[in-house]
């Protein structure tokens, strides 16, 4: 039974980063625009103003 | 799909108000971006804009359909948004510190993009704030129940193995510890809405929610405290999290409804310029326009304000107000209405009436009075709260008593029981039943390009039994087309193409686009008014051409005039949408009344209801009118939807009981309707209509489950019968059945 005195802190611990993960990306603006962000990806210029000629 | 519409001339706006000076000294500015669609539209803006020198970062939200700017007012060299003085509150003449930005924003509306400035500091802050509440409740929640259900599984798992009850009990305190803050926390959404409702002498479906968390964990405390085995934190908190993710659904698919409607409101910020009586121009907001300015309307532009033409000739397109198709004549000493279009000339207008005395602000009024004058729907949801609350509340009283006074339990026992009928009966399938269909059925239409802006429109959708179209712009396309009617060979077109190319006039644009690649003639003079002359050869109206000949003259025409030659004529129709006469077959094979309701000349109106095959049609309404037929056809019984896209239909738009705009129809309209569709083709008017029906279907089916269940699990609990194990597994199989029944929609048949 020892072993739960290790074992129930680290699961409740890692839930715990897991939530503070996603509170941070929530207030950082990463759901703002979920459509936008998936397409995104998919744009392959560089965002410097300097190298678009295509 | 993408309605590019380059012809549209971008109206210049005084940006000032709405630039935003940033903490770190740079100044932002957010724009509604009418006409984006796909990721490809966000790359080709982002990128015409990253060449832009000046700004520091552009970027486009898909999702609410905005535009952020953001530069440097202060930086070195000749940048081209010089914005001086922003934050600072020196006086910026917007039209001359904004110049740069005007050209921006011009680029961008060259590409067929309208935009418009937005206020940032709008109203949707609140519901945003409120969306992002419900979600970090909701992460909060899930933290929660993840954790605490881990703890149960060890203790159910105890009851089969040799668990002592000193670890049993270090697991319920481990429970309560991560289950107290965190229900304190993310329990918050219902607790005050039930204390308001509390304070106000009603009952809503927050009470009985509230009463059973909060009941459910000071009982699993007592429980824990006093070191037994009933502890419910696990049920506790995996009903708020089921119930936090209905609610942030629904929150969601409202705040898409307001981001549209807030957007569609900044579209009606247009700048007006204005005639000083030293002869010079300058640019005003509409709300600072006085009756007796001279205000100019360049060609193209929407007039402003009613008013009388003192100088310059133009057609003006006034299907917007009267639902006209053809374009009329406007000469000095004619009367304007603000909301038409001046398609040809420049005008310059004496304002007669401004605000509120507009025939446009008096139209706005209409819609107004329909809207608060509509039956207020209530939401089924709502209906079917009304009667749970007390039914729960009561169950849970007989069980209390049945147990304590007939049965003789002791106090203590009959609270349990009656506390596990309340949380056993908790409305988790019931809440998730309304708002898991209504999201995943918007979601589907969205695919489809249809765009739900009222959270109850799929209900009011559902019970429709009568179908209202307009005409100009809803059945038709709003543009003519010009009819092979044989009275032309290929060389008059090709003739009369070549002058046609250089108007914008819509029966020109006709004409020049049934040529593809038709090149346009040189030194072509436009009169306003009457036509196209380029040497010798004439284009316009009959008597622009001097045609005497009476002849057929229904429908709008042009007439070309070559020396030595006979003068010809091309018809025009105002041709429907290329699905309209099967969508109206349909509607009115499943039974649907179907109506034609238009402003436009009766002639025009019955040729089209007779092609379309349409037995009811009424011609020449007035807005009154249509507003007065649709509050006639409700007074009858009937259930209306009705379809336009005119100002002159916005208020019948309010007063049906619901209604459908396109997507290229006047903004007005746009936002009096319930649902907005985009393209060319009428079909998502049917499939709408089946999508709301089915999940009509769905969210019965969906009740229907969630009474199924209760009417399983509630005896138990009233018998005694239920566990802490026996509550999570039913609640969580009876939220897993609805969600996944409301999932079905979103496949399906696709038409």
């Amino acid at each position: 039974m020892n072993a739960l005195l290790f074992l129930i802190p680290i699961a409740v611990l890692l839930g715990l980063l897991g939530l503070v993960a996603f509170l941070w990306a929530l207030k950082s603006g990463q759901f703002d625009d979920l459509d936008g962000a998936a397409s995104r990806i998919l744009f392959d210029d560089d965002e410097s103003p300097e190298d678009n000629d295509s | 799909m993408r309605p590019t519409r380059p012809d549209q001339e971008q109206p210049r706006f005084d940006f000032a108000p709405y630039v935003t000076a940033a903490p770190d000294g740079r100044a932002a500015l957010t724009l509604a971006v009418d006409g984006l669609h796909c990721a490809a539209c966000v790359w080709l803006i982002e990128s015409l804009l990253a060449r832009e020198p000046g700004l520091d970062s552009a970027r486009v939200n898909m999702t609410t359909r905005r535009l952020r700017l953001v530069w440097r007012p202060d930086s070195q060299g000749p940048s081209p948004l010089r914005g001086e003085g922003v934050g600072e509150g020196t006086d910026v003449r917007a039209s001359e510190s904004y110049e740069g930005l005007q050209r921006v924003v011009g680029k961008i509306a060259a590409l067929g993009y309208r935009l418009t400035p937005f206020d940032e500091a709008g109203a949707d802050d609140a519901g945003a704030a409120r969306q992002r509440a419900l979600l970090r409740a909701m992460a909060v929640a899930g933290f929660a129940a993840a954790n605490v259900m881990l703890l149960s599984v060890s203790v159910w798992a105890g009851h089969v193995q040799d668990m002592g009850p000193a670890t049993r009990d270090l697991m319920h305190w481990i429970s309560a510890l991560i289950a107290v803050p965190a229900i304190a926390y993310a329990g918050r959404p219902f607790f005050r809405p039930a204390l308001a409702a509390l304070a106000a002498r009603r009952v809503n479906m927050d009470v009985p929610i509230s009463l059973a968390v909060l009941l459910a964990t000071g009982m699993s405390l007592v429980q824990t405290a006093t070191g037994q085995p009933h502890a419910y934190f696990d049920s506790a908190v995996t009903l708020l999290f089921f119930l936090l993710i209905g609610r942030y659904l629904d929150a969601r698919s409202r705040g898409r409804a307001r981001q549209v409607a807030a957007n569609l409101l900044a579209l009606r910020a247009r700048a007006v310029t204005v005639v000083d009586a030293a002869g010079g121009t300058r640019i005003v907001a509409p709300s600072e326009v006085r009756v007796g300015m001279a205000v100019l309307v360049g060609a193209g532009e929407r007039i402003p304000v009613d008013g009388r033409v003192v100088s310059g000739q133009s057609d003006l397109d006034t299907a917007p107000i009267t639902g006209e198709s053809v374009p009329r004549p406007a000469r000095c000493g004619d009367t304007v209405l603000a909301g038409t279009v001046n398609l040809t000339g420049p005008l310059r207008v004496a304002v007669t009436s401004v605000g509120e005395d507009t025939v446009l602000a008096e139209i706005l009024r209409l819609v107004e009075a329909a809207e608060q004058g509509r039956a207020r729907h209530v939401a089924l949801a709502d209906r079917v709260a009304r009667l749970y609350a007390p039914a729960v509340h009561s169950l849970a009283l007989v069980t209390f008593l049945g147990w304590w006074l007939v049965l003789d339990a002791g106090v203590q026992a009959a609270l349990l029981n009656a506390i596990a009928v309340l949380i056993i009966t908790c409305p988790c399938a019931l809440a998730l039943a309304v708002p898991a269909v209504q999201v995943a059925a918007a979601g589907r239409l969205l695919r489809g390009g249809v765009l739900i802006k009222s959270a109850t429109a799929l209900e009011r959708l559902a019970s429709v039994d009568t179908v209202v179209f307009d005409k100009t712009g809803t059945l038709t396309a709003g543009r003519p087309q010009l009819l092979r009617d044989g009275g032309w060979n290929d060389d008059d077109l090709a003739a009369a193409a070549a002058l046609a190319a250089t108007s914008r006039h819509p029966l020109a644009r006709a004409l020049a686009l049934a040529v593809p690649g038709v090149a346009a003639a040189n030194s072509v003079e436009e009169v306003p008014g009457s036509g196209l002359r380029c040497g010798e050869v004439l284009l316009g109206s009959r008597d622009w051409c001097g045609v005497t000949a009476e002849s057929e003259a229904e429908g709008p025409e042009l007439w070309l005039a070559r020396p030595g030659m006979i003068p010809v004529r091309f018809a025009f129709r105002d041709a429907p949408r290329p699905d309209a006469e099967s969508v109206v077959a349909a509607l009115l094979g499943a039974g649907y009344r179907v109506e034609l309701l238009s402003g436009d000349r009766p002639l025009a109106v019955a040729a089209l209801a007779g092609r379309l095959g349409i037995a009811r049609w009424r011609g020449g309404c007035t807005p009154a009118e249509k507003a007065a037929h649709l509050a006639r056809l409700a007074r009858e019984g009937r259930r209306v939807l009705m379809v336009g896209d005119g100002l002159n239909d916005a208020p019948a738009l309010g007063h049906a009981q619901i209604s459908m705009s396109p997507a290229d129809a006047v903004d007005i309209a746009q936002n009096a309707a319930d649902v907005v569709f985009q393209g060319d083709r009428l079909a998502p008017v049917p499939e709408t209509i089946g999508v709301a029906r089915r999940s009509h279907r769905l969210v019965l089916q969906n009740l229907g489950l969630a009474f199924a269940y209760n009417a399983v699990t509630v005896p138990l609990a009233m018998l005694g019968l239920v566990t802490p194990l026996v509550a999570a597994v039913a609640m969580s199989a009876s939220s897993l059945a609805v969600v996944g029944n409301a999932l079905r929609i979103g496949r399906g048949p696709r038409r």
